[in-house]
């Protein structure tokens, strides 16, 4: 009677291994999109940037031989899991380059598998400044966005129209802590002062108690270090606790247009913020944004937009090189001018920040809106150069102090 | 003893001569041996943690029948101290496993000791209740590092010599933590302090009657699950490189009542299969997204409707029942033979 027992605990050993057949870099190449699908920034980034990127598989035809294939998964916004899928990738899959990975806890641990197995990442969601400061990464590029970034434009913008004393709602993890640091650095050096925060967790439902010592600090501004459905929450309920009455704004320091849907332009018109893209700049961006939107049913996020993006450079690069070795695709991705329907001459630079133009939009009043998902309308162009931190002055290892 | 069915590969429950026993215990050894070379290395370690905490947690709900809900909280704050003294402090990876675990202990030291005076549900909120304040530390507390966990923990040199960096040094570091620790449960459940736990599980008041001090038995019987969930937990900080916010959470929690379920609730090789099961699942079923959740949800209703001794349970009554002469009447010279160690 035990043979049963051991013979079913042999035969689902043997399964096991069927199943995980050792991959080999040999092969097309792979890229893994590894984002939220199922939580908070499922809307940012989730199935759509899995269509970003396949769309970029398509119109970059074939590399080396073969059409690239895209595999995804989901990270459930935990560092753990992030980790391991990323480990597996590379490890087992036989996958070349991960992308998306919103989520600045996540990428910072699949940052650190990328370093560890040298193969290449690409992030398009987190926002997280350290990734290409302290953190920073041979084999990493942080392709469209940062809290540096976020801060300077629209953090500089609110404190020039007079929001000089601030209050910061952030969100407890890497990413909120980073936009934190970041914008109120930019405050303080504009003038003005910063009278509190509070460190929310991640994905909370209620900001009551929040909201309340941010209308007890009586700070003219509360900024939002949060993203998604956190942001959301933060200025529908303010709205509730009457923040807009009682003479305070909010300076969403990093919002979506996909936020911008869920909250409506009643709530969320004037919101200044910052973004490395709009659906609806130009001829080239509304081609592309009406063929996304015809497979996922809404104009693309910035960090959908920007996976398309990432993954058509890397494309680029691995035919230029004629490889997948990551050091001769990253070596050809920081040479290449990166060029597509979003970016125009933007540059990898050698601690994995991407610099390109960002873009200060405000959020147009109800009336203003033509159309569904006419949302924005441009304040200002930021030149790369300017809106980035600069080289020398994010810490990064991998930059020689001259 | 009715109702629970207690299996392992003890010669006294199964009918088996000693050396058909040791036969059946070599194959799963060989082949955790052999697993690396045929499977994904960090998969096994992941699973053989996963193993020993339901072991652990097994120990408790299987053999006292006392069901802690807040066994994650072990697990985890064991990763966290072992990943804190290994990456800040410079600790060598045993001496951090070590040091986890101590404070697992510690910590299940004083759960137990206000959790064991109340019994069934109450019981089970005093643990998830600790559970969640441990959790709350986590969050806030400045070391933990919040929803970031702590990351990049290096895996180091075991004892100075041998690189745990190269997967298969660390499969087998692993392996043998958990080898460890199951010979800990499999003889801490085959011995007189076992028998006592067995019997407090049947009839904790005749127990009483007999002269135990079952409150002892019992806080014995938690301290040892929370450490060995602790070693459990300290050992996969060191495989993943990070302690999170996942270790500590309530899911956490329930999860190990999942796999112990699945598997086999009071079986010494149970947990072990469930945790195999659920493990699996979760890295094969990643790629269905959100779907993940529901696939578990419903493998697991199933699970209880239709076979709900567990795969490893349904097995061993299964087999008894095709041949009850060989395991209800064992040969006289088996029980004679092992009596005196019991």
């Amino acid at each position: 009677m035990m043979q049963g027992k051991t013979f079913l605990t042999a035969a689902a050993m043997v399964a096991l291994g069927a199943v995980s057949a050792l991959a080999q870099s040999a092969g097309p190449v792979k890229i893994g999109v590894l984002n939220d699908m199922s939580s908070l920034y499922a809307d940012i980034g989730g199935k759509g940037s899995v269509v970003a990127a396949e769309m970029a598989v398509d119109d970059a035809g074939p590399v080396l031989g073969a059409k690239a294939l895209i595999v995804s998964a989901d990270h459930q916004n935990k560092p753990d899991i992030g980790s391991s899928i990323a480990r597996q990738w590379y490890d087992q899959d036989g996958v070349d380059a991960i992308t998306d990975v919103p989520t600045s806890s996540v990428a910072l641990a699949v940052n650190e598998v990328a370093r560890e197995k040298k193969r290449i990442a690409l992030f398009t969601g987190p926002a997280s400044s350290d990734l290409t400061g302290p953190k920073c990464n041979a084999y990493a590029a942080a392709w469209v966005y940062d809290t540096y970034s976020l801060a300077h434009v629209t953090g500089s913008a609110v404190v020039r129209s007079g929001g000089d004393t601030w209050f910061f709602i952030t969100a407890d993890y890497a990413f909120g802590h980073a936009l934190e640091r970041d914008t109120a650095d930019v405050v303080k050096a504009a003038g003005g002062t910063v009278l509190g925060d509070v460190q929310v967790p991640l994905n909370t439902a209620d900001f009551s108690s929040y909201l309340l010592q941010a209308q007890a600090s009586k700070a003219k501004i509360i900024g939002l270090a949060n993203a998604g459905g956190d942001t959301i929450n933060s200025i529908k309920q303010g709205a509730e606790f009457g923040i807009a009455e009682g003479g305070q704004k909010f300076a969403a320091l990093l919002v979506f247009i996909t936020d911008v849907n869920s909250l409506g332009l009643k709530a969320a018109q004037g919101l200044q913020l910052t973004s490395p893209f709009y659906w609806d700049q130009n001829d080239e961006t509304r081609a592309f944004s009406k063929r996304f939107a015809d497979k996922v049913g809404h104009p693309p996020t910035f960090d959908q937009a920007g996976v398309y993006s990432a993954v058509t450079h890397y494309l680029k690069a691995v035919k230029a090189a004629g490889t997948k070795d990551p050091d001769k695709v990253m070596a050809e991705m920081r040479a290449l001018p990166i060029n597509d329907f979003m970016t125009k001459n933007g540059k990898l630079r050698e601690d994995g920040r991407v610099i390109r133009d960002m873009y200060l939009f405000e959020v147009k009043k109800p009336a203003e809106s033509k159309a569904p998902w006419d949302y924005y309308k441009l304040i200002q162009t930021v030149p790369g150069d300017q809106a980035y931190r600069p080289l020398d002055k994010g810490d990064c290892p991998l930059v020689k102090k001259g | 003893m009715a109702g629970m069915p207690s299996a392992g590969l003890h010669p006294r429950e199964t009918g088996l001569s000693p050396r058909w026993a040791l036969i059946l215990l070599a194959l799963p050894v060989a082949a955790a041996i052999a697993g690396p070379f045929v499977l994904y290395p960090i998969f096994l370690m992941k699973a053989l943690c996963f193993a020993l905490f339901a072991c652990a947690f097994n120990l408790l709900i299987g053999y006292v029948g006392l069901l802690s809900f807040g066994h994650a909280a072990f697990m985890g704050s064991a990763a966290y101290i072992t990943a804190h003294v290994v990456k800040v402090w410079g600790f060598e990876p045993l001496a951090g496993v070590l040091a986890g675990t101590v404070v697992a202990a510690l910590l299940g030291a004083v759960f137990g000791w206000l959790a064991i005076r109340r019994q069934g549900i109450y019981f089970a909120m005093i643990t998830l209740a600790l559970a969640q304040m441990i959790y709350f530390v986590a969050l806030q507390a400045k070391f933990t590092g919040g929803e970031d966990g702590i990351q990049a923990v290096p895996r180091g040199h075991l004892l100075g010599i041998v690189d745990l960096d190269d997967p298969f040094a660390m499969y087998y570091f692993v392996l043998a933590v958990f080898l460890i620790g199951y010979a800990v449960i499999y003889r801490t459940i085959h011995s007189p302090f076992g028998q006592v736990l067995k019997a407090i599980r049947e009839n904790e008041p005749r127990a009483v009657s007999l002269g135990y001090r079952t409150d002892r038995y019992k806080l014995l019987a938690f301290i040892l699950s929370a450490t060995l969930a602790g070693l459990a937990g300290s050992t996969k900080s060191l495989v993943f490189q990070l302690a999170s916010l996942t270790d500590v959470e309530w899911q956490m929690s329930g999860e190990v009542v999942l796999m112990t379920l699945l598997g086999g609730l009071g079986t010494v090789f149970g947990p072990v299969v469930g945790a195999f099961i659920d493990v699996t699942m979760e890295n094969y079923l990643a790629q269905y997204g959100s779907w993940v959740t529901v696939i578990q949800g419903v493998i697991f209703v199933i699970c209880v409707l239709t076979f709900r001794r567990g795969v490893v349970g349904e097995i061993i009554h299964l087999a008894r029942r095709v041949s009850p002469g060989r395991s209800e009447a064992p040969p006289p010279a088996a029980v004679a033979q092992t009596a005196p160690g019991e």
